[in-house]
């Protein structure tokens, strides 16, 4: 059912209500520049609305689980409610080990100073949550980047984040130092009883000629409704490298929107690599602006869904300027009854000339229930470019399994493997060997019951 | 060891086999050849158990037991092996990966320790070493890439790994230069024992210079026609099959 006008302005009403009850303590302890952002994203959620399906945006996603829950928010006092061992062990595990330059974890939108670490870092560069950084004494070194590059018209949930962040994490790699080991940001929902909203912001900039890599990854904590509404934003300078990776792995009550805005300078390369393992609603958006030549851009996905869940990811590159390259491979897999949208939208400027874009977009479907909604939309305003894309939807390949089985394999096994493959073709592009690994641990446990049609 | 009696088998509103025997004992070789079309990968797929098709009349026993009514896992880990016609390529999945995962499930089936890590790749090394196959086979995904005649070997490799009791070969010659015949026969032979079986489904009465059978059967139209020994097949090799046209049931 549509909702009428009036529900809206009431759903609104209820965040409204978090950044009324924020106000007076943006004022106090945050930097003018800061709050006037944070009033302009509040106008702006005011004058957006949600999305509804009538959005071409959101055509085949319904926010109306999200907008009708009555979450609660734990503003900038912090935490309200004291954590459980649970949450502590899971704050160690999530993301998998391995060597990090730094690891920040945050619980319901706050930092956890006890559950992070920070070795010692080359000179110049800052790894650290945004709420530590503001209180130092060159917060105003933020304000070159937060927020730049995101534009909040019409946009309900990055107004909203931008708005109402607690916290996040701030990534800061100077002029020609590139770090070795990953940077790992880990978010934690708990509910503990009452549906929760988190809004995080990430902010990284890799300057000139640096090199980074970043793994951000949402997990809900507990068995509660939450729901993580997260930004990302990227700028990486004329020849920097960042490898960044989104993962989520929400409970089947939660809810995850999350937009990752990625700006190339001259010659930079950004990949972003994003995993949906799980979620009621999953909603992952990757927007690349390639604003210099010879910029390139890469986007992987990899999605699951299986019950009634339901992932999004949309992708937008915007080829601005000449000989730019990007590539895209998104696969998903989806069982039971679950949906899922890929759209994946390429913009060629008039300008930019001699653009070589490709995007594939590959789904196993391993249930007659499940749907895809796949979609490239490609945007071609300049004649000397190479854009190619595909779309593949398909069940398992039943000689496949049937050759797995003939050689002894169960057919769960044989299932499991297959899948495995499928999903590796993604996978195994995830550098940082424990993340894999956490990855692909993940994926075994949510697919070990996979349904597949046939005895 | 096999006796498949009066078998009856469809595809979709097909028939495929019509009333097919055959009896196996352990030691011994069977060929068998038809020409194209006329069921013999429907007999070696139905032997393994693939679901496409629907067994309408008619039993196989497999060493007292009713192969039928096994899973085509309870039949591999029994000991039936099929080497595909067509074997089938699996991106993204490990030769290596794969086999191990197979070899243990029989393993394990036959109440035999599994295999760790090293030893299975010791028993790797020495059987593609026989079969002449590249290490770089190893880590690649099962059959993708590979050209036919390596698609083959590898088939045969897995047999070997698999010491199956009985072994249905499908056409494993076809698309094989005479080294590689050779070598693949050898891979058959060295199998071969008192208490294993083969069944060679071939169309080349050259394969049978190297794996001597004990039989020869010519399957026409779903039905096993004329049965002999291994001089039959220099007898179809010269005639064709035209000549048996009439011993065939009318389809
Ligand atoms: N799944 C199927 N559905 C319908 N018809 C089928 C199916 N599988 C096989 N057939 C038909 O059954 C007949 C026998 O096929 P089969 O593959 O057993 O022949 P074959 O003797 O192995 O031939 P070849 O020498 O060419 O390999 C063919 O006419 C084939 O088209
Ligand atoms: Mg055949």
């Amino acid at each position: 059912m549509m909702p009428t006008e009036l529900e809206i302005t009431e759903r609104q009403e209820l965040f409204l209500s978090h950044f009324r009850q924020q106000e007076a303590q943006l004022l106090s302890s945050e930097p003018a520049w800061l709050t006037e952002q944070r009033q302009d994203a509040i106008q702006s959620f005011q004058d957006a609305e949600f999305p509804t399906t009538q959005d071409e945006d959101w055509r085949y996603t319904n926010v109306s689980p999200i907008i009708q829950t009555a979450f609660r928010y734990e503003g900038l006092g912090g935490q309200s409610s004291p954590e459980s061992a649970e949450i502590s062990a899971q704050a160690k595990s999530i993301g998998g080990d391995g060597p990090v330059t730094a690891r920040l974890v945050f619980v319901n939108g706050h930092y956890s100073e006890k559950h992070s670490s920070i070795g010692s870092l080359p000179a110049g560069v800052r790894i650290g949550s945004l709420r530590t950084l503001l209180r130092a004494k060159d917060a105003d070194g933020l304000r070159v980047y937060l927020g730049r590059t995101l534009n909040l018209r019409r946009q309900a949930f990055t107004s909203l984040n931008a708005a109402l962040w607690q916290d996040g994490a701030f990534v800061l790699v100077p002029q020609n130092v590139a770090l070795t080991d990953p940077v790992q940001l880990v978010y934690l929902s708990t509910a503990q009883g009452a549906p929760t909203a988190a809004h995080s912001r990430t902010l990284i900039v890799a300057e000139r000629n640096a090199q980074v890599t970043v793994a951000e990854t949402f997990q809900a904590g507990d068995d509660g409704i939450c729901f993580s509404n997260a930004v990302t934003e990227i700028v990486a300078g004329e020849n920097a490298v960042v490898d960044y990776y989104h993962s989520v792995r929400e409970n089947n009550r939660s809810f995850h929107i999350g937009l990752v805005q990625a700006y190339a300078g001259h010659a930079a390369q950004i990949s972003a690599l994003a995993v949906s393992l799980s979620g009621a609603l999953v909603r992952n958006e990757v927007r690349a602006v390639l604003d210099a030549e010879g910029a390139d851009c890469t986007l992987n996905g990899l999605y699951l869904a299986k019950g009634v869940q339901h992932v999004d990811n949309h992708t937008t590159i915007d080829h601005a300027k000449p000989h730019g390259s990007s590539r895209q491979v998104y696969n998903g897999i989806l069982d039971g009854h679950a949906t899922a949208v890929f759209n994946g939208r390429v913009i060629v400027r008039p300008d930019a000339q001699k653009t070589d874009a490709n995007q594939k977009n590959r789904n196993l479907l391993l249930s007659a229930d499940a749907t895809i909604d796949t979609k490239p939309q490609l945007e071609i305003s300049a004649n000397d470019v190479r854009c190619t894309h595909g779309a593949t939807v398909g069940q398992m390949d039943p000689e496949a399994l049937f050759f797995l089985r003939s050689r002894g394999l169960q057919r769960e096994e044989a299932v499991a493997l297959l899948i495995q493959a499928f999903a590796g073709e993604i996978l195994d592009k995830v550098k940082p060997e424990g993340l894999r690994h956490w990855l692909e641990g993940a994926l075994r446990t949510e697919f070990s019951n996979a349904s597949v049609a046939g005895k | 060891m096999l006796s498949v009696k009066n078998l009856q088998v469809t595809a979709g509103d097909r028939e495929i086999l019509r009333g097919l025997s055959l009896e196996v004992k352990a030691g011994e070789v069977h060929a068998i050849m038809g020409p194209n079309g006329s069921g013999k990968s429907t007999l070696a797929q139905v032997l393994a158990g693939r679901d496409t098709y629907h067994v309408t009349g008619g039993s196989v026993d497999f060493m007292g037991k009713n192969l039928l009514d096994m899973k085509p896992e309870e039949r591999a880990r029994e000991g039936v092996f099929l080497a595909f016609q067509y074997p089938v390529e699996i991106p993204g999945v490990s030769n290596m990966y794969f086999m191990r995962a197979s070899v243990n499930a029989v393993r394990k089936h036959r109440g035999m320790p599994e295999l760790d890590a090293f030893d299975f790749l010791e028993t790797a090394k020495k059987k593609m070493g026989l079969l002449q196959m590249d290490a770089a086979f190893r880590e690649r995904a099962v059959n993708v890439g590979f050209s036919g005649g390596e698609k083959k070997r590898n088939e045969i490799f897995q047999m070997a790994m698999l010491e199956p009791k009985l072994a249905v070969l499908d056409e494993t010659d076809s698309g094989l230069d005479i080294d590689a015949l050779r070598i693949v026969a050898d891979g058959v032979n060295a199998l071969r024992s008192p208490e294993r079986a083969v069944i060679v489904v071939t169309h080349y009465q050259r394969l049978l210079n190297y794996i001597i059978p004990d039989f020869v059967h010519v399957l026409l139209n779903g039905r096993i026609v004329r049965s002999g020994g291994k001089e039959l097949a220099l007898e179809l090799d010269e005639k064709g099959y035209a000549w048996l046209e009439s011993e065939a049931v009318p389809a």
